[in-house]
């Protein structure tokens, strides 16, 4: 516990180099701006003067830049259809290293359609640099730029006045630029805005300060990526931790597998699973280099619990003793639309959420954001590329956080269950009509529906063979006439669950093999008491099975 | 063994790493029914294979391992790979083009693509198909080939186990869509945030095994196109006036070996490896002939379902 890591002895400079490169931390930066603007040069002059390229690259790039200089921009350029038609189509990642820092860089296109592209690079970015080009000052795109840094929530952001070698390095130029921008900036709640007067073509103030900017005070971007606080430390934000697996490689083993997002869970802790809210202890904390006393995020481990609690992957693992999540039915949340098709109010949707997707429908558009001068607009859609405050209903509680107190468990993604597309992102602000809002969904409760039907209601789910229908009707009859109230449902989980929440037994069958698996992972996690029977199996022993079940829940 | 990790090994970036892969392993063996660990046995999938059965431990592997061979890799590469995967008891499936070895089809004649094209990229699909498998791993890393840089760690691939750009989905945060139709499927790339030297600092801090080729040897070779290839059986087609030479040579990237070049030098060890890498930077791929046939085959060979 709390073992220090053995000091390499240093007796070499590769040894010194090695344990260097090992203490890196990771940091991830988006790049905002158009061609125009010089963001390819800035890019490729990184990964020139940090080691982010080869000889050969280089070789090739001097090769094809006409005239003697470096075309740097060259360095950054990937797919055919992009050098056919001269345009950046999509998210790039490019990796450089600094003394204290391995850098992953989110290379985005800037124009207005690319939107989707930016929010990409961001979603992840501890920092941003947004790109201006000094002759034509702060422009809307600018402005939508950092809105969208913000919105995607990027602590640091970095604005680089670009080409001002064309400027003669004007003071004033720059000056002006700063102020302007200052006045915006502060409305979006970043942690810190740094700005740079720079020349990309020239490299002044990235990597080296320049001497053609003594009023500048000294500050190059480089230096500001390598002093900014690290990766916002989620250790003292509260421990976070979504089922991903759940490990039984025998009966004595149960271990739930996932990524600690946030805070740090020890030995002995007492957890609350959701959506159940069962409290239990963590028993063990187990990784393949042996048990740890504690762990924090971002360590993927294995928790493995005091109690024999059902906790299956979806399930989200907190601390007892810190604020709980959300849990929330019907959430209010700010979506980026990415669907060639607009948002549709009467589809419905999945939403991914941690580890578990939930179906969904969005009820209604509050407002879209016109990105042009960033005012809320009234909208009853949104198209490809817009961005807008929406009411989502989801089938079952989500565990989550809003977005800025947490950008893993606030975040989810929207598919089109139809083409399996993904067709928005979400950032989720809080619970109807403020945070946490919890709407009742029934004032008819579980017991009382018992009370009056005589059973609980839960899914049955027959899967695999040819023959599962009639091993479902089969067993619908026999249930029946031993007085319980049941029904069939083929293939379509949902419906089934909505069925057993009403106090039925729904046999949910489906004859495709393949189907088993999706229809068994919308049954976990929902809430709902589930089995699934052998369609072999003689329907006494079908029956006997159930019944079993059914006094368990009771 | 009982431990807490410094802070400073805890969010080193290779732990950070290590962790996303790991969290990405887990994902695509929960949301897909029938994964397949593609295993090359170069250092990439060494290192992928190290990760997973940390993701999984102390469970054995949830997928078997899937080697596509060309039956044209060295010699070593397979004493490896048999001993590896037995003494760690992993299940592997090899899986060979049997109708283009029917034919003949070979590296001398057939030339790298309609060669590569044959034996890996239709190979692969061939046993995708024959397993049934929805989900295939990579060790593929963004870093390195040019069009590689925009690739999502979620590849999504059409019945014909096709690339198309157009319908690749975007991917944010951590939250990745592995939802899929019959017959399409998903390539995944654990690695995609790795660099090359992040690879050989994970391999000496994990103290990983691989293939002695990637360590300097006396080796009997000859040069062609200005790279060392190497007579590693008698099935090596030698050109008028050629004939062996021994160098002290090692492979950056490992492949079939009459299309992969080695370069000369001293580096003995892992750390030797890194140093030298950090001194001479020539990027990866360049010893691999099959990339450079002409300007954006990698991009072609990807559309076609090559990795």
């Amino acid at each position: 516990m709390g073992a220090e890591i053995q000091q390499v002895q240093e007796t070499t400079d590769v040894q010194r180099f090695l344990a260097e490169h090992a203490e890196k931390e990771l940091l991830r930066l988006v790049v905002v701006g158009s061609v125009d603007d010089g963001k390819s040069t800035l890019i490729g002059r990184l990964l020139y003067e940090c080691n982010g390229l080869f000889e050969d690259q280089v070789a090739a790039v001097k090769r094809a830049s006409a005239g003697g200089e470096i075309d740097f921009s060259l360095f950054t350029d990937g797919l055919r259809a992009e050098r056919e038609q001269g345009i950046t189509i999509d998210v790039a990642y490019r990796y450089f290293s600094t003394r204290r820092r391995k850098v992953i860089v989110a290379d985005t296109p800037g124009h207005l359609q690319y939107t989707r592209n930016m929010a990409t690079g961001a979603s992840t970015a501890d920092a941003a640099v947004i790109l201006v080009d000094a002759r034509l000052g702060i422009l809307p795109q600018t402005r939508r730029h950092a809105y969208l840094a913000s919105l995607l929530g990027i602590p640091y952001l970095a604005v680089c006045i670009n080409k001002m070698d064309l400027m003669d390095f004007d003071r004033a130029v720059s000056e002006r630029l700063t102020t302007e921008f200052e006045a915006f900036a502060r409305t979006l709640g970043f942690e810190q805005v740094r700005y740079f007067p720079i020349s990309a073509r020239g490299g002044d103030n990235i990597t080296q300060p320049s001497a053609r900017t003594p009023w500048h005070d000294g500050e190059t971007l480089l230096g500001w990526l390598e002093s900014l606080p690290h990766q916002r430390r989620q250790e003292d934000a509260s421990f976070r931790f979504p089922v991903q697996y759940v490990l039984r490689p025998d009966l004595d083993y149960r271990g739930f597998a996932g990524q600690i997002v946030s805070g740090s869970v020890r030995l002995g802790d007492e957890v609350v699973v959701y959506p159940s809210q069962r409290r239990t202890h963590v028993a063990s904390i187990d990784t393949f280099e042996g048990r740890l006393d504690e762990a924090s995020a971002p360590s993927s481990v294995t928790l493995r619990l005091t109690d024999e609690v059902d906790v299956s992957r979806g399930d989200l693992i907190a601390l007892a003793h810190q604020p709980p999540p959300l849990a929330l039915q019907e959430l209010e949340a700010m979506l980026v639309w990415f669907g060639e098709e607009r948002l549709d109010t009467s589809r419905r949707y999945l939403v991914k959420h941690t580890s578990k997707y939930v179906p969904a429908h969005i009820e209604q558009v509050l407002w879209r954001k016109e990105l042009e001068d960033l005012s809320e607009v009234e909208a009853s859609t949104l198209s490809l590329n817009e961005i807008g405050k929406v009411r989502l209903v989801c089938k079952r509680p989500l565990a989550c956080d809003p977005y800025p107190d947490n950008r893993r468990t606030g975040a989810f993604i929207v598919v089109d269950s139809l083409t399996n597309d993904t067709v928005a992102a979400g950032m989720i602000l809080g619970g109807v009509g403020g945070a946490g809002g919890q709407e009742a969904r029934s004032l008819v409760s579980a017991e009382e529906r018992r009370a009056r039907l005589g059973q609980s209601g839960a899914v049955l789910l027959l899967a695999g063979s040819p023959e599962v229908r009639d091993a479902a009707l089969r067993l619908e009859r026999t249930l029946f006439e031993q007085g319980r109230h049941v029904v069939t449902v083929r293939g379509d989980a949902e419906s089934a669950l909505a069925l057993a929440d009403a106090g039925l037994l729904a046999i949910l069958y489906t004859p495709v093999p393949q189907a088993r698996l999706g229809l068994a992972q919308q049954l976990r996690g929902a809430g709902v008491p589930w089995l699934e029977l052998e369609p072999s199996e003689a329907v006494e022993q079908q029956v006997r099975r159930v019944l079993d079940a059914q006094e368990k829940t009771s | 063994m009982s431990q807490s990790l410094s802070l400073a090994a805890r969010h080193s970036h290779l732990s950070v790493l290590e962790a996303e892969s790991i969290h990405i392993l887990r994902e695509t063996a929960a949301e897909f029914a029938n994964p397949v660990m593609l295993y090359s046995i170069g250092k990439d999938s060494q290192v992928l294979l190290h990760l997973a059965r940390k993701a999984f431990h102390p469970a054995p592997l949830p997928f078997p391992l899937l080697h596509v061979d060309t039956t044209w890799k060295f010699r070593e590469m397979y004493a490896f790979r048999d001993a590896f995967t037995a003494r760690h008891n992993i299940r592997l499936l090899v899986h060979q083009n049997k109708k283009a070895l029917a034919e003949g089809i070979n590296p001398f004649d057939h030339g790298s693509q309609k060669y590569t094209h044959a034996m890996k990229t239709q190979s692969l699909l061939e046993a995708l198909a024959l397993h049934g498998f929805d989900a295939a791993f990579g060790g593929a890393r963004r870093d390195e080939e040019k069009s590689r840089a925009k690739e999502r760690v979620y590849s999504f691939r059409d019945r014909h186990g096709q690339w198309e750009p157009r319908r690749q989905r975007p991917e944010l945060w951590s939250l990745y869509n592995g939802r899929i139709d019959a017959g399409e499927s998903m390539r995944v790339f654990p690695l995609s945030n790795w660099t090359e030297l992040d690879v050989w600092h994970y391999i000496l801090k994990e103290n990983i095994p691989v293939v002695p080729l990637y360590f300097a040897a006396e080796r009997p070779v000859v040069s062609r196109n200005g790279q060392w290839i190497m007579v590693d059986d008698a099935r090596m087609r030698l050109r008028p006036g050629e004939a062996p030479v021994n160098k002290r040579v090692r492979f950056r990237t490992l492949g079939c070996y009459p299309l992969s070049g080695a370069v000369e030098s001293s580096a003995t060890s892992v750390e030797d490896i890194i140093t030298e890498m950090t001194e001479s930077r020539v990027s990866e791929r360049q010893g691999r002939l099959i990339d450079h046939d002409e300007e954006g085959s990698m991009e072609l060979k990807k559309r076609e379902g090559y990795f």
